[in-house]
């Protein structure tokens, strides 16, 4: 691997951070009024459920962190450097909690589950395009091909509300939100797995079945130009079984572009997700940034947004720099 | 592979034999190629067509009013006998409302159809913008080049991958009621990235092409150049790029409209999925409120998806042998 193309897509990277964190400081800015005064004054006006004391302190710490009489140089100079200390300021909606806490402790439900059915939807998704792709499959199971596509355009979350109402209204067998059982207490014990799994079948389904279509077409697509390719003609000269010819020469090859389709799927099942997590009330990321968005947690929201890209763009440069050293095809040249 | 053998001993007679069967290979993908090209953009349209009709035919022929809160009403017996004109939600679909009533007593139908009217035309907005950005950045760059070509690819490079719900939401969560045309115009500021990387990458090849210099040497400027022989070439590039934009918009307006960031005031989709999920349609068991919605947006959706496929084709000769 040459030190050229990781510093070329190390340099991508950084560069992702620094557009979407100056979006972030600059939006805000770009209204007349300040947002998050308004919102403090709001709070102060209702002032039921917050104490006033909370919102003065709030209003105290909110001044000293943004320091809004430096010019904007400095403000945006201060800026970078909290962010650098990954401190996103203190949540509105639960004061005086750390952002960077309250996304810390919603980030292992989205771990667990986005990250658990996308390996899965890419797995079951690669293994039967590829047994569509393959030329030896029965030509009838190509209806499938519709369905799939089917399945695949209609977004995660509305997919996601049928399936809630099919399993919870109209055969209610499911949970049909949160992420366990809130009666339950949290013990490392079988109870306690089997209900998490209980309650993650639903939103893991959505998401699986509407990413195995783009995993499953983009296989078949894949198998197809493979299996006109020279090599494959060789193995069966040679006399190879069939099933060696099908994982060892075909899938082998055809698989290595879906890591690619993995890279350019992480942006659509992050944002899908946080829709599905909304609907099924799943105490992820995502539920957390609508929880945000709904109260004006401006800083929540900015926190989220952050965490989120950092994690999309650390995945896209990981994927980038694993590519090469499973395909020896592709050159580090600058791309 | 019968053949192995006499090729081996007969290299011409092999010879001839293989190039025929190339032919004939050749010249059945072609056909195929082309039916299929056909039956996709075909059927398509057919798909997006139907969405459009019910869109504007419901929306001419349905009283605007029965989108409003409380439309709906229906006499009732009450407890001393007498029949009184109550407030209806929550009507199943009958002839009077065909989709029945929401929570908030709204017809259904008038509101799938001038909710559906609002959010294609928003789509329209964002593709038509994603596309003028896209199509003068990507010849912007590939035809002059230089340091703006690096900028411009860098700066699409880096926003592509942020994903565009998350910058969506930046941006909406601090601005003050949107209307559909302003969503419209944002979704299409920060949607270019796409096309202008087929376009970019398509001057890159076109202007090196024979006819491209010759044009050159005839005097044209440059103008005229990219306007005479550029835009038609590039032609299928870009319906397929603006198909694709206005789908991803209609699906990005959806997304945001449902977290509650969208337009208030005027009937989309994304709105009615906001509610539904807001106000428990689903718990309430109420199919006829969230199911026509996602039957539009699938119908749609699944339309564009194929045409653009059929699109594909045609730009990417290569494609032709899979879906």
């Amino acid at each position: 691997m040459t030190v050229d193309y990781v510093l070329r897509r190390l340099g991508m990277f950084v560069l992702i951070i620094f557009v979407a964190g100056t979006l972030n400081f600059a939006i805000p800015r770009l209204r007349p009024t300040n947002p998050v005064e308004e919102r403090m004054n709001q709070l102060l006006q209702q002032a039921g459920g917050v104490h006033i004391a909370n919102v003065k302190e709030m209003i105290a710490s909110y001044e000293e962190r943004f320091g809004l009489n430096n010019p904007l140089w400095r403000q945006y100079l201060n800026y970078w450097i909290a962010l650098a200390k990954l401190d996103f300021g203190q949540s509105i909606a639960y004061f005086p909690a750390d952002v960077t806490r309250e996304v810390m402790r919603s980030m292992p439900w989205t771990l667990g589950l986005v990250g658990v059915t996308t390996v899965m939807a890419a797995v079951i998704g690669s293994f039967f395009g590829a047994w569509l792709g393959w030329t030896r499959t029965p030509i009838t199971v190509s209806f499938v091909v519709p369905i799939l596509l089917i399945v695949t355009a209609v977004p995660f979350y509305l997919l996601g509300l049928l399936m809630l109402w099919v399993f919870t209204v109209f055969w209610p067998v499911l949970p049909g939100g949160g992420a366990h059982d809130p009666l339950l207490a949290p013990m490392f014990d079988l109870t306690t797995i089997i209900d998490i799994l209980q309650h993650a079948i639903l939103p893991g389904a959505a998401i699986i079945l509407s990413s195995v279509g783009f995993w499953g077409l983009g296989m078949r697509g894949m198998m197809v130009t493979t299996m006109g390719d020279d090599f494959i003609k060789l193995a069966e000269f040679k006399g190879l079984k069939e099933r060696r010819i099908f994982l060892r020469y075909a899938v082998r090859n055809a698989l290595l572009p879906q890591v690619t389709g993995l890279a350019i799927n992480i942006g659509f099942v992050v944002s899908g997700s946080v829709l599905v997590e909304v609907l099924f009330a799943y105490p992820g990321i995502g539920n957390l940034l609508y929880t945000a968005i709904t109260s004006n947690d401006y800083f929540l929201i900015q926190g989220v947004l952050m965490y989120v890209i950092f994690a999309v763009g650390l995945m896209l440069f990981v994927v980038d720099l694993i590519y090469p050293l499973i395909d020896p095809r592709i050159r580090y040249r600058s791309v | 592979m019968a053949n192995m053998d006499t090729t081996a001993l007969e290299p011409q007679l092999s010879s001839s034999y293989d190039v025929t069967v190339f032919e004939e290979e050749t010249r059945w993908v072609k056909v195929t190629g082309a039916i299929q090209r056909n039956v996709l953009l075909f059927a398509g349209s057919l798909l997006i067509l139907a969405v459009v009709l019910f869109a504007v035919a419901g929306s001419l022929i349905i009283d605007e009013e029965r989108t409003l809160v409380g439309f709906a009403h229906e006499e009732r017996e009450t407890a001393d006998g007498s029949i009184k004109d109550v407030v209806a939600p929550r009507l199943r679909p009958s002839s009077e409302f065909w989709f029945g009533t929401d929570q908030f007593a709204r017809d259904i139908f008038a509101y799938v159809a001038y909710g559906t009217l609002g959010t294609l035309w928003m789509g329209l907005i964002a593709g038509i913008i994603g596309i003028g950005i896209g199509t003068l950045l990507g010849f912007i760059g590939g035809y002059f080049g230089g340091w703006l070509d690096g900028v411009i690819v860098v700066l699409s490079d880096a926003l592509i991958t942020i994903p565009g719900l998350m910058l969506l939401i930046t941006i909406s969560a601090y601005l003050d009621q949107l209307t559909v045309e302003q969503l419209g115009i944002l979704i299409g500021v920060i949607s270019w990235m796409g096309t202008t990387r087929v376009v970019r990458a398509q001057v890159l090849t076109l202007k090196n092409r024979a006819y491209v210099e010759v044009s050159k040497f005839n005097g044209q400027r440059d103008m005229e150049i990219v306007v005479s022989e550029l835009i038609p070439n590039l032609a299928p590039f870009i319906a397929a790029a603006f198909v694709g934009a206005v789908a991803g918009a209609i699906l990005l307006s959806i997304g945001l409209s449902a977290l509650g960031l969208g337009p208030q005031n005027e009937p989309s989709l994304g709105l009615m999925a906001f509610w539904f999920i807001r106000f428990g349609a689903v718990p309430q068991g109420m199919w006829w409120w969230f199911g026509p919605p996602i039957v539009v947006i699938a119908i749609f959706v699944v339309g564009l998806f194929v045409i653009t496929a059929g699109f594909d084709q045609i730009a990417n000769p290569r494609l032709r042998t899979s879906v």
